[in-house]
């Protein structure tokens, strides 16, 4: 690939990354898995109609498909590699597992990502909220139902963390 | 809140994650923080991507292919068509009728023609676009009718009917005073796993063989299949499962294994394929539509007499799992009722729709559908209530089926009904419902005073395993050492979990804690497909019975240390326990510098083909469901929420509680799918929706309650007492949707999925 290669920087999970020799058509999420290394973010329709490649970019969670990488230079943008905190699992994480809310774990760092903004800034909703929120997230294997579970157990979680 | 502790969060987690409780997925860890590799996530030094061209067209002659302005483009290392496959050039999975490339026809929207490998998927995207061909278009035979009759011209050298098989069994001319009949009709659905399909090629230097990291069912298999085609020795095609983002049948065929094998051996370089959404909806084959006529005789008590069938399965164009599909349809005409008298056609025939192979449930699913619209019919004629109806037919152990097998497994099919029924109902619609509640979810909907609320029923028999003879066996090893077990198998992890039950296994009959898993590859022998709910049964058995066999020579070991005959020993806890003496021995100080290795091949019990009648122990076992369902229903819209999904589901023996009811929810979720909203819609061969923005999932907001039950009655032909769970939860819950949307609304509903207009534009 030689047309239209352009070098810019991405601020990711708080380091600054530069992007050599890209080509300007790629999407964020491509950049992400094929040019940072950074393959936790999955690309699953490239319509953003499945979640899949859901990141947090300067507060709000959106689809990485969708966007143009070349566009995201001064976003802050947070992956599903940049949530746990110092080498332990973060809440949804943690609840993701122990409810059993991980089969396949395709759709679930685009999930583990929405639902942390979910709590981010809705820390105790409603199930209607909840089904709302993660609308936008396609899983094939759960049902929804263990999801449903491990966002409860981990808005509580988050409460007795707080306390 | 000061009350709540951390703990109390999370579920209770068994100390030693044995059979029985809700062990921790292996891969759950890597699975949330995102370093678990994907087939996708894979990649190499100096390595190219690999993409395919396809055919736009369901039915043309190929007249000329011109890659010159393809290869001119910068960047582009091989393109390969037809005339570049060294070996067989057809591949599939129960006959060989599918080409690695089109040649000189192309019989479906999608199918293969070229392949190229390029420096960067945008190399590749132009390569292809600058392929030209031309063809010379044919009309499509898209009417599954059609091909039957002898008048049509095949559209395959093998013909246009893959198979046709009838089952006679007793009395043809038995009749009673209650006859219903109907037409069912059920689309042709999408596996829509997440992972899409990708793989990783690295040829051997000198190119005389491959190594394959590839999402997979059934890695034994793409073997001999991706060898015959490269014309290669098998021991020189390796693979090794990488990350499978689910699979549900779609991934039971060859997509893309055979070309990216290729263009690896072709340039020399690793080379790593990729589809997109679009071309995975063209690359992998789907849930067989197909047309069922049925017509049920009963007495007056409703006892069902004698059945009549004509079932047809629509293959498209390459016969994929087709063989197989349509006889798990026609042996399961009768669903989980006793019945004396059959007449059962079937075909599955070739058109230009897209192949059609495994999905979930396949063949049983198409034939539920059918069966439990007929027992609605025949309970409403007879008045009594769809719960009555199906009691009085439930079928029992020992019952001979409409094939002439008697069904040995615990068959608790009045249980499952039963347990059904007494599951408490949903409350019924507030007044003032949020909107997110009401059919249509978040949009604007009909006014409160108009939802109508229905109840359905479905009840379901699915066989385990393969059948017609087919030894599908399983292979296990199991190794101790320094109290720690190794276990390598080729069994494929799709999500499923079986990688917690293998871990589970172990630790149950070893008594052990560490229990490593080794690469899942062919390194070791088959496991056959993780498919037909066969895994937990029979590579289960595999685990359980390698492990047995390192447990005895574990038995032996200290019995001779410790001068204790090895009869009176037994595994305890995390101890070998001597139950005559009564001494203790940890099982990891006993194991300490000694390596106990031990492989074993699970094979079921034996099965036959058909008849010319239709008549034979064609299946290994079976397993029952019950669902009831609620719903609400928007008649002015024809929108339907799905409230509650009330299941009882056979399962012999819990092995996972958290693992089983994922299944279970899962499953009922896919059956969802194909009931309101998920179907490939074809227009003369086309697919006209091959994305997530037109081909419809479920989404949260779709999600119905589950209520389940799993019935524990363990079956003593399966080597843990469990049966397969993965099918039946998504096999009745299809038809007991439509059904509650009939009740709701009174609108005849005999096709699947109901659309918006099957309600709202239909008195």
């Amino acid at each position: 690939m030689t047309p239209a290669n352009e070098s810019y920087h991405l601020n990711v999970n708080g380091d600054k990354h530069q992007v050599r020799d890209a080509w300007v058509g790629e999407s964020l999420l491509f950049v992400l898995r094929e040019r940072l290394g950074m393959p936790g973010t999955k690309g699953a329709c490239e319509q953003g109609e499945c979640g899949s490649c859901t990141v947090i970019m300067d507060g709000a969670a959106v689809c990485s498909c969708l966007v143009m990488a070349a566009t995201a230079q001064d976003a802050v943008i947070i992956t599903v590699e940049g949530l746990g905190r110092d080498d332990a699992l973060s809440e949804v994480q943690q609840a993701f597992i122990s409810q059993g809310a991980v089969q396949c774990g395709f759709c679930t760092p685009g999930l583990i990502v929405a639902v942390t903004h979910l709590l981010d800034n809705n820390p105790l909703p409603s199930e209607l909220e909840v089904k709302e929120a993660i609308s936008g997230n396609i899983c094939r294997c759960t049902g929804y139902s263990r999801i449903f579970a491990a966002v409860r157990s981990a808005a509580l979680a988050r409460q007795v963390d707080a306390q | 809140m000061s009350t709540i502790t951390r703990e109390q969060t999370r579920p209770h987690i068994d100390q030693r994650q044995v059979l029985g409780s809700s062990a921790m997925r292996p891969d759950g860890i890597p699975k949330v923080t995102g370093d678990f590799a994907f087939s996708s996530d894979l990649s190499s030094e100096h390595m190219l991507w690999g993409a395919t061209l396809r055919s736009p067209h369901p039915y043309a002659r190929i007249v000329n292919i011109d890659l010159s302005a393809a290869w001119k483009i910068s960047g582009v290392e091989t393109i390969i068509t037809a005339q570049d496959v060294p070996g067989k050039s057809t591949y599939g999975l129960i006959s060989s009728d599918q080409p690695v490339f089109a040649q000189d026809i192309v019989r479906y929207m999608g199918e293969p023609i070229a392949a190229v490998a390029a420096d960067h998927p945008e190399t590749c995207r132009r390569a292809l676009a600058a392929i030209q061909i031309t063809y010379e278009i044919l009309t499509p035979l898209v009417d599954p009718e059609m091909a039957i009759l002898e008048t049509t011209s095949p559209i395959h050298p093998d013909g246009n009917i893959i198979r046709q098989q009838r089952i006679n069994c007793g009395d043809p001319t038995a009749t009673g005073p209650y006859v219903v009949e109907g037409t069912y009709v059920i689309g042709m659905q999408d596996q829509a796993f997440l992972g899409l399909e990708a793989a990783l090629a690295i040829p051997d230097s000198g190119g005389h063989g491959v190594e394959l990291f590839v999402a997979t069912q059934w890695l034994h298999e793409d073997q001999s299949q991706i060898a015959a085609c490269l014309n290669l020795p098998k021991q020189n095609i390796r693979l090794t499962l990488s990350g499978v983002g689910g699979a549900f049948g779609a991934r039971e065929d060859i997509s893309l294994q055979v070309h990216c094998c290729l263009l690896a051996l072709r340039t020399g370089r690793p080379v790593k394929m990729q589809y997109g959404r679009e071309e995975s909806f063209f690359g992998h084959v789907h849930r067989h539509p197909a047309s069922i006529w049925m017509r049920h005789h009963a007495d007056t008590e409703g006892n069902i007499v004698k059945i009549e069938a004509r079932m047809i399965f629509d293959g498209g164009a390459y016969a994929s799992t087709s063989p197989a599909v349509l006889i798990n349809g026609i042996t399961h005409a009768q669903g989980p009722y006793a019945c004396s008298n059959a007449i059962v056609e079937g075909y599955a025939v070739r058109t230009n729709n897209p192949p059609c192979g495994a999905m979930r449930g396949f063949g049983v699913v198409q034939a539920c559908f059918a069966h439990e619209g007929q027992m609605d019919k025949l309970a409403a004629l007879i008045s009594i209530s769809p719960i009555e109806i199906r009691l009085r037919n439930a079928m029992k152990t020992g019952d001979k089926l409409i094939t002439g097998q008697v069904v040995h497994s615990v068959a608790p099919v009045e249980r499952c009904i039963r347990e059904t029924d007494a599951i408490p109902l949903p409350e019924p619609l507030e007044d003032n419902p949020d909107l997110l509640s009401i059919p249509g979810g978040s949009g604007r909907t009909a006014q409160r005073s108009h939802i109508l609320r229905g109840i359905g029923w479905g009840v379901a028999i699915k066989n385990l395993m393969y059948s017609e003879g087919f030894d599908d066996y399983a292979t296990a090893r199991c190794t101790l050492s320094n109290g720690i077990v190794s276990l390598k198998f080729a069994t494929a992890e799709v999500g499923q979990g079986f990688v917690t039950l293998a871990q589970q296994i172990a630790r149950s009959v070893l008594g052990v804690d560490d229990v490593v898993l080794e690469p899942i590859s062919t390194s070791i022998g088959s496991a056959g497909s993780t498919s037909a709910s066969r895994q937990t049964w029979m590579s289960g058995g595999a685990i359980d019975g390698a492990c047995r066999l390192v447990r005895e020579r574990l038995f032996e070991h200290v019995g001779r240390r410790h001068g204790i005959d090895p009869i009176c020993l037994v595994i305890d806890g995390t101890d070998v326990l001597d139950t005559v003496g009564l001494s203790r021995f940890s099982v990891a100080e006993e194991s300490q510098g000694i390596v106990i290795d031990q492989t074993f091949e699970h094979h079921h019990q034996p099965t036959e083909e058909l008849d010319e009648n239709g008549q034979g122990n064609c299946h290994v076992a079976f397993a029952f469901v019950a669902h009831r369902v609620v719903v609400d229903v928007d008649p002015e819209l024809g929108l339907v929420k799905v409230i509650q999904v009330a299941t009882a589901q056979d399962v012999g023996r819990v092995l996972n509680p958290l693992a089983a009811i994922g299944q279970i929810e899962g499953g009922i979720v896919q059956g969802l799918g194909l009931a309101v909203m998920e179907e490939i819609i074809l227009d003369h061969g086309k697919v006209l929706n091959p994305s997530f923005t037109d081909y419809l999932l479920p989404t949260s907001l779709d999600a119905p309650d589950v209520v389940a039950i799993m019935i524990e009655e363990p079956e003593p032909q399966a080597p843990l007492g469990a049966k397969g769970i993965g099918e039946p939860p998504c096999i009745s819950v299809t038809p007991a949707i439509v059904a509650a949307i009939r009740a709701a609304t009174g609108t005849d509903l005999w096709r699947v999925p109901v659309r918006p207009q099957d309600i709202c534009l239909r008195s």
